[in-house]
């Protein structure tokens, strides 16, 4: 790519991500939460691979660590309605935090926790997608 | 009335593409259109006439909402939709690479 | 509150992303926690079954207990019925994975194949047990992406293309569920399945009425492979791997297709004689037409998969009679009867035609080919393959003391009982075709003298897949044991009185 998009790329992916960290922090406040705020930080991560480009082995190394980081994402959601089983009383998804005061930002028990994890898993879902169609296009026979 | 007219036209532009034409890809998009119709369906049944975006704010008490509960669950059925087109684009690559066509016609390797 | 209800699908869930955590450091340890998981889900399973006889236990999801005798929340139930397809999808699911522990060496991303699996067989569990229509809708969705992923495992020219076909119709049919169930609430505003029949009760418009039952009906049907609709099912039955057939066409069609349309069409619409008139009519259908296409056919994957559009007609065929008897009013216990002899002949079904295909798998693994003009005198060199196929082939074409003799014995005796004469006499029309058709199988497969391939060592399969053999054809032999009087009231009844009775359902879910 030209250095017109580069330098563009390195001037707002910064911030494409911190909006996208806003939106699934205030997921409980205002409309978003998990699943938009995710696709916006995999936006930015994906802006940063087509702007760059890559080697076939950068991306395969990049493809094996993101798939850890999704299972261990989905894996800690699991663990946290578990929870709600054991402190609880046998419930899955109880809400046992102490819930604040309505419009506060830490407040509503375990939400914000849930929009956290979802949106780290839903994030690095959509770049493998992404990165496994480029993979399998550099590996192509010439 | 007129945007439930809509959301059925839609649908019915959604399944003659997939029913005439022949590149796939072409088929991979109508079916997004066609499920793109089924969502404005959703959102449009839970409308109350006067009601606003159902955020509480704690200044304005009370109002008329509209019903959240359809927009959740298009908010659900969006991300189901982005994993069965991403499945379905996985196919049609590997399709593309082993009959060297995206012709349907030529796919036909299955008879009988 | 039963706290047994969630495990079913937060096990497996949870442990496909555990198996793509561990595939990468350890190397065969995925097999192993697949297989244990499995077993641990078919013990559990096999217990509720025997606890849950007449009560009906819910699970409501976050505790959000009912305002005003109104349900909010989500809501899980396990009765009767249920409790039945739970123990196939499990055992049926556990002896595929333990199958696949040597079939998938030609394969080379194996844990891939494992995490795929476990989504499928959690997806599954959650459609059959959850009391609320959207949660049904979200984990079909789920269990038909993975199986979409599974068709296509082996990338090879046929698999692509069956699992590209199966991909456009099975998307079809899930935007027509989703129109129907946004037709249901803008009438109703709920979702729960009980609530829906309480608001019917109130009044219904019956040209409404009727559109949505037909949109719910095409949907699911075409998950279910009904006449009409069953367009995919011979190409991706037969492209799959051999333990994927299994479960697709054992477990998948029964628990996805047929369970959810005889739970709405029981519990949650009012059983009207025009629908009912309907479905015995596809049923008769699929019956007839499937044996017909079935017996031409020289690949024995596509055989068999033919011969599973035609043992599901049996099934709708059965339930619709007593869905005609019950409208009529007429006849309590022939209707009775009759819906006992569809959910039989669904279980039998499942252990015979899952049997089936373990037992295709295994002739390809060793002789490499699926024509049946290409092999033969397997029955010397393969001696288990050859004994289990032999009782498959007998239990399905209904040949006593096997169990797809009693339960076709126990529809036809139901429409004759109640004067569907002609009904009856297609039943046994098609069971005599069928007979010929597996005739013909095993007759080329297995005892035919040929000289094609004595060059070649034909050994018998590997340990793993033997074992899952012979334990399914000994279900086959034992399940015969179900028309017995006390066997059947606690497994079969209560299954049948929860479809039935028309009230039940709805003022015990409604009531806690």
């Amino acid at each position: 790519m030209t250095i017109i998009v580069k330098k563009t790329t390195q001037l707002i992916a910064g911030m494409v991500f911190m909006y996208g960290i806003y939106v699934i922090v205030h997921g409980h406040l205002t409309p978003g939460g998990g699943f938009a705020g995710g696709v916006v930080i995999a936006g930015s991560f994906i802006l940063v691979t087509l702007a760059y480009g890559g080697d076939f082995l950068k991306l395969v190394r990049e493809e094996s660590g993101t798939t850890i980081v999704e299972s261990f994402a989905t894996i800690l959601v699991i663990m946290i309605a578990v929870s709600g089983f054991l402190f609880g009383t046998k419930i899955f998804f109880n809400n046992f935090l102490p819930k604040g005061i309505v419009g506060h930002l830490v407040s509503a028990g375990v939400l914000p926790l849930y929009n956290i994890f979802v949106g780290t898993e839903v994030a690095a879902s959509i770049f493998i997608i992404f990165l496994s169609l480029i993979i399998f296009k550099e590996e192509s026979p010439k | 009335m007129i945007a439930y007219i809509m959301c059925f036209v839609l649908f019915l532009v959604g399944f003659y593409g997939v029913i005439t034409r022949r590149n796939l890809i072409k088929i991979a998009v109508s079916m997004s259109i066609m499920e793109i119709s089924t969502f404005l369906f959703f959102a449009l049944v839970g409308y109350i006439d006067g009601g606003v975006a159902p955020i509480v704010d704690p200044a304005d008490p009370v109002k008329i909402y509209v019903d959240p509960l359809p927009q959740a669950l298009v908010l659900t059925a969006i991300v189901i939709g982005l994993a069965t087109t991403a499945m379905m684009m996985a196919v049609i690559i590997r399709l593309y690479r082993k009959y060297g066509t995206f012709d349907i016609r030529e796919i036909k390797n299955l008879r009988g | 509150m039963n706290p047994l209800i969630p495990f079913f699908v937060v096990i497996p869930l949870a442990g496909a992303f555990l198996i793509m955590i561990t595939g990468r450091f350890f190397k065969e340890f995925d097999k192993y926690l697949t297989s244990m998981i499995l077993l641990f889900l078919a013990i559990i399973s096999f217990y509720s079954l025997f606890t849950t006889r007449e009560n009906l236990s819910v699970y409501k999801v976050g505790g959000w207990e009912p305002i005003d005798k109104v349900p909010i929340g989500i809501y899980m139930v396990m009765d009767g019925f249920n409790a039945i397809i739970v123990c196939i999808i499990n055992l049926v699911g556990f002896l595929s994975a333990l199958y696949s522990i040597s079939y998938i060496k030609r394969y080379t991303s194996g844990n891939y194949f494992y995490a795929l699996f476990c989504l499928m067989i959690g997806g599954m569990n959650g459609v059959v047990l959850s009391g609320d229509l959207f949660n049904i809708f979200v984990f079909l969705e789920i269990s038909v992406i993975s199986s979409y992923a599974l068709v296509a495992f082996g990338v090879e020219k046929s698999e692509l293309e069956a699992s590209f076909k199966y991909q456009v119709l099975g998307g079809l049919a899930s935007f027509l569920i989703l129109f129907g169930i946004g037709f249901i609430y803008w009438k109703t505003k709920t979702l729960n399945i009980a609530d829906i029949k309480e608001a019917f009760n109130n009044g219904y418009d019956r040209t409404y009425y009727l559109f949505v039952q037909i949109l719910i009906l095409s949907g699911f049907g075409l998950k279910a492979a009904i006449i009409p609709f069953h367009a995919w099912l011979p190409d991706a039955h037969s492209s799959a791997p051999s333990p994927i057939s299994a479960m697709l066409s054992g477990v998948f069609i029964k628990a996805v297709g047929i369970y959810v349309i005889l739970r709405l069409f029981f519990n949650m619409f009012a059983v009207t004689e025009g629908i009912a008139i309907l479905i015995t009519t596809l049923g008769t259908l699929s019956m007839v037409i499937g044996v017909f296409l079935a017996i031409g056919q020289w690949d024995f994957k596509r055989l068999l998969a033919y011969h599973s559009i035609s043992q599901m007609g049996y099934v709708i065929l059965s339930t619709g009679i007593g869905m005609i008897l019950i409208a009529r009013g007429t006849k309590p216990e022939v209707a009775a009867l009759a819906i006992t002899g569809g959910i039989f002949h669904l279980i039998n079904h499942a252990a015979f035609k899952g049997l089936l295909f373990l037992n295709a798998g295994a002739i390809e693994y060793s002789t490499g080919t699926r024509n049946l003009k290409e092999m033969g005198g397997l029955a010397r060199s393969m001696p288990v393959t050859s004994a289990t196929s032999f009782i498959a082939s007998m239990s399905i074409s209904g040949i006593p003391p096997f169990n797809g003799f009693f339960s076709k014995l126990i529809i036809i005796i139901a429409a004759i009982m109640a004067r569907f004469y002609l009904l009856a006499a297609l039943a046994v029309i098609v069971s005599i075709i069928t007979l010929a058709s597996f005739l013909k199988f095993q007759r080329y497969a297995f005892y035919n003298k040929s000289d094609i391939n004595t060059n070649q060592q034909i050994k018998e399969v590997p340990f793993p897949m033997v074992f899952s053999m012979v334990v399914l054809s000994i279900i086959c032999v034992l399940l015969s044991l179900l028309v017995i009087p006390d066997i059947r009231d606690t497994v079969l009844t209560p299954a049948v009185n929860i479809l039935t009775d028309q009230l039940k359902y709805t003022t015990t879910i409604i009531g806690q």
